[in-house]
């Protein structure tokens, strides 16, 4: 190991800004070497400067607004940054590759599968005709592609998003690149998926003795596959080390905060709520999307995004609804919301049907059930005051408007946000305050339900802590019934008291939190919980003042 | 430590300020704001520069311009004076191109929000009679309706607005149709705001960015459409006019082209001052060039 250099070698990489942003350097100081058969994990928060590193070492900056600024990065002992752009050219795809977070873009959505693999070694290679498919192919079954020669001649959009990912990063392994830089592979693709490419990539990298930099703000992820790890924080490597030691030693306070905000696996205290009255009740529901057909494309087939959803959500309860992309949880929580029009069932809040009600009786009706939506900047109205976005609620079911407006600044106390914050627009906020802002502004009607659609899955993961934790706080104050809707089993297991599975529109399983994650019955749910990155990991708990 | 989440960032300038500031990054748009504040301030000292009636006969026919300083800019061959013709014009233009958008922007608004919220087949209808107002070239339909409703200068300006309508009503509606998905416009649903206050008072004002840009393109139109209906002489002719003048002056143009060519003038910069003016808006009002 000593004799031959290391694969990658940075030092005292910095990388500037252009003026007027919010720090001079987007790096600064970074020391980094990846040994050969080695996965390097960089682990940051958005805006830490990860993704620009990787833009560095293969020279994808946008200059000259960002540009290196100091520092070496050594390749295989041969210093990069000398480099003309002809030979980095030579140098990014033949020794060097990429994996990008979302293979739909990455993937040339006009030509096949087979087209585009083709080009790679047509580029860089004198294979024949012949010898480049043959290769092509091989590539494909090393990734496990099912029916590699019928992908092959398939369009990126023929096939699923876990086989373009599979896809890329054949691509990125055909002309065995020394190093691999991986940004956030996995982000964009279901547990069940994730863990299945987490594992191709290591296998992957083991045959080729390559050495691999992996990207992600993902701690399960890292638990699941790094060997080393480096923690960033705001562009300065705070931590680095061997993976076991930094995940269960961290010495960094910044770490720790990471860490410690990491959800645990342990559903809460189980609590007698069952016997409580129950707030909300679907029977029965079924949507089905029938997809209009174009005059020349012909008819498309209808998705049944729900099939048949019965279930009950008791006062001062957390109901969890979890499952993958496609598995109609959305559809749900929009159902019951009555955001959607349903073809079947019933939604019964405190014994009256929802779906029975005429506009105007929906219109009072909306007071009792409040949602809390997944993006925070999309659901705030840009060009509203946050008092205003507040107080609106209560003022359209005839509220006084300056008590609404005097009440809608205590709801941000409420949700810990100072009274400055009543006069400014949405975008003067962070993704966790936002959410904040949306909290509250679900509060000011005082519903008896809320539904929450994936509300912390756009935050990093110490935002998403803090948020977790407000909306526990509110739900065990406020006696609140919750309705929560997500795909990431950490946060289920967090907060809710009950869980459904759902997959295809179905519920396939459905009980208490704790004994669903302990004792899970059915075959999908046992996939699922076997799939959540890094669950062998326990976060080691500290008390910070972060999380 | 890491910082707390609920730390607030320090507080933005004023919206105003903002505005501005990304307005003055465009020279050609301050060029444009400042043409603009010169036909405005015209149309305002109008009634000081010259107190008389514009149309009356001010000194000898045809002098040319510099040689009296009575009539400045020289008279018409009727001895009108051009200087105080092309002041008053500057009202009437100002008045149709502000009036006749104000028309064309509301029928638009109206009918793009409605075809855009709703879909279906309330899109179907307002998107056909759309197009069958799309499928008349503007100017054959402008005649018409003059000559139909005659050439009172009122008419005129309804006229103009109802042919100009039909380019902001498709805007609004593709507007209204991308913003109507977006999960702000179902937050308000969900509070149980009702269908109008959610077209005027939440998609709205998240819709008016492009359609202030295009207002000043429709200006810019509707200035070039009163002159060219003046052109020939369909314009009212108790108004004095930028194109009642160039009409007039084509008589004339090969003895005394200036009659012609100085209205023609304010003209040009006029409708480019507007567009430029566009232009800085939608520098301004965009907020992709947020960052630079």
């Amino acid at each position: 190991m000593t004799d031959t250099p290391p694969i990658l070698q940075i030092r005292d990489l910095k990388i500037a800004l252009p003026k007027g942003a919010d720090r001079p350097f987007a790096l600064e100081g970074l020391d980094l070497t990846i040994e050969p058969g080695e996965i390097v994990c960089l682990v940051g928060e958005s805006g830490s400067g990860k993704s620009l590193c990787a833009g560095a070492i293969m020279r994808l900056l946008p200059e000259p607004h960002v540009h290196v600024a100091g520092g070496a990065i050594r390749f295989m002992g041969e210093e990069l940054l000398g480099k003309t752009e002809t030979e980095m050219r030579a140098i990014r795809g033949e020794d060097i590759a990429m994996i990008f977070q979302e293979p739909m873009t990455a993937l040339n959505p006009q030509k096949t599968v087979g087209w585009q693999l083709d080009e790679v070694l047509r580029l860089h290679t004198r294979m024949t005709r012949a010898e480049r498919k043959a290769r092509a192919i091989e590539m494909l079954e090393r990734v496990h592609i099912p029916d590699p020669a019928s992908a092959y001649n398939a369009y990126p959009h023929q096939i699923s998003g876990g086989q373009r990912q599979r896809v890329v990063i054949a691509m990125a392994l055909l002309l065995s690149p020394k190093l691999i830089i991986a940004d956030e592979p996995t982000t964009a693709l279901d547990v069940t998926t994730q863990l299945q490419i987490l594992k191709l990539i290591r296998e992957l990298q083991e045959q080729e003795g390559a050495g691999v930099l992996f990207i992600t703000h993902d701690f399960g992820v890292v638990a699941e596959i790094a060997d080393k790890v480096a923690v960033l924080c705001k562009g300065e490597m705070v931590e680095q080390g061997p993976a076991a030691e930094v995940l269960n030693n961290p010495q960094h306070a910044y770490t720790r905060a990471l860490i410690g905000a990491v959800p645990a696996l342990t559903p809460p205290p189980v609590k007698p709520v069952t016997q409580a009255p129950v707030v909300l009740k679907g029977i029965g529901l079924k949507k089905t999307f029938a997809a209009r057909g174009g005059l020349l494309s012909g008819k498309r087939k209808a998705v049944v995004a729900v099939k048949d959803l019965t279930f009950q959500l008791h006062r001062g309860e957390t109901l969890g609804v979890v499952g993958e992309s496609g598995s109609g949880k959305t559809t749900v929580s929009r159902i019951v919301t009555r955001l959607l029009e349903c073809d079947a069932g019933k939604v019964e809040l405190d014994g009256k049907d929802l779906l029975a009600c005429s506009p105007r009786e929906l219109r009072a009706m909306r007071k009792y059930i409040q949602m809390v939506f997944q993006d925070p900047m999309a659901s705030l109205n840009p060009r509203k005051r946050v008092v205003d976005l507040i107080a609106q609620g209560p003022i359209v079911h005839g509220a006084d408007p300056d008590k609404a407006r005097a009440d809608a600044r205590k709801l941000l106390e409420l949700v810990e946000l100072s009274p400055a914050a009543a006069t400014r627009f949405p975008h003067e906020f962070s993704g966790g305050q936002r959410q904040r802002i949306g909290i509250a502004r679900a509060l000011a009607l005082e519903p008896k339900v809320i539904v929450a659609d994936e509300p912390v899955s756009a935050l990093d993961v110490s935002v998403q802590a803090q948020v977790l934790k407000l909306l526990a706080d509110l739900r065990d104050r406020l006696n609140l019934s919750l309705l929560f809707v997500t795909h990431d089993l950490r946060v289920a297991a967090q907060l809710c008291d009950r869980i459904i599975v759902m997959q295809k529109g179905e519920i396939v399983e459905s009980g208490l939190t704790a004994e669903v994650f302990a004792n899970p019955q059915h075959a999908y749910t046992q996939n699922l919980l076997s799939s959540i990155p890094g669950r062998d990991w326990t976060p080691p708990s500290f008390r910070t003042d972060a999380a | 430590m890491t910082s707390l989440d609920t730390d607030l960032s320090p507080a933005e300038p004023p919206r105003l300020v903002v505005f501005w500031r990304r307005y003055r990054r465009n020279r050609a748009a301050l060029l444009g704001l400042v043409i603009f504040v010169i036909v405005v301030l015209m149309a305002l000292t109008a009634g000081l520069v010259d107190p008389g009636d514009p149309l009356r006969r001010a000194g000898d026919p045809l002098t040319p311009p510099f040689v009296d300083w009575a009539t400045p800019l020289g008279t018409d061959q009727l001895g009108r004076d051009v200087l105080s013709g092309v002041f008053y014009g500057a009202r009437i233009s100002l008045l149709i191109g502000v009036v006749a958008t104000l028309v064309a922007i509301a029928i638009g608004v109206v009918i793009g929000a409605l075809a855009g919220y709703f879909g279906g087949w309330v899109d179907d209808v307002l998107m056909r009679v759309t197009e069958a107002f799309q499928t008349i070239p503007n100017f054959v339909l402008l005649l018409t309706l003059v000559a139909i409703l005659g050439s009172k200068i009122e008419w005129i300006t309804l006229a103009i607005g109802i042919v100009s309508w039909t380019a902001p009503a498709r805007m609004v509606r593709a507007e209204f149709m991308s913003l109507r998905g977006r999960e702000f416009v179902d937050a308000a649903r969900n509070l149980g705001v009702s269908n109008t206050a959610i077209i005027f008072k939440e998609i709205l004002p998240n819709a008016l960015p492009p359609i202030v840009v295009y207002a000043s393109v429709i200006m810019a139109l509707s200035i070039l459409l009163e002159s060219a209906l003046a052109f020939l002489a369909l314009g009212d002719p108790n108004y004095a006019s930028w194109g009642n003048m160039i009409g007039q002056g084509r008589a004339v143009l090969r003895s005394a082209p200036y009659c012609a060519v100085i209205p023609g003038i304010a003209i040009v910069l006029t409708v480019l001052s507007f567009s430029l003016l566009g232009e800085g808006l939608n520098d301004a009002l965009n907020p992709r060039q947020k960052k630079q």
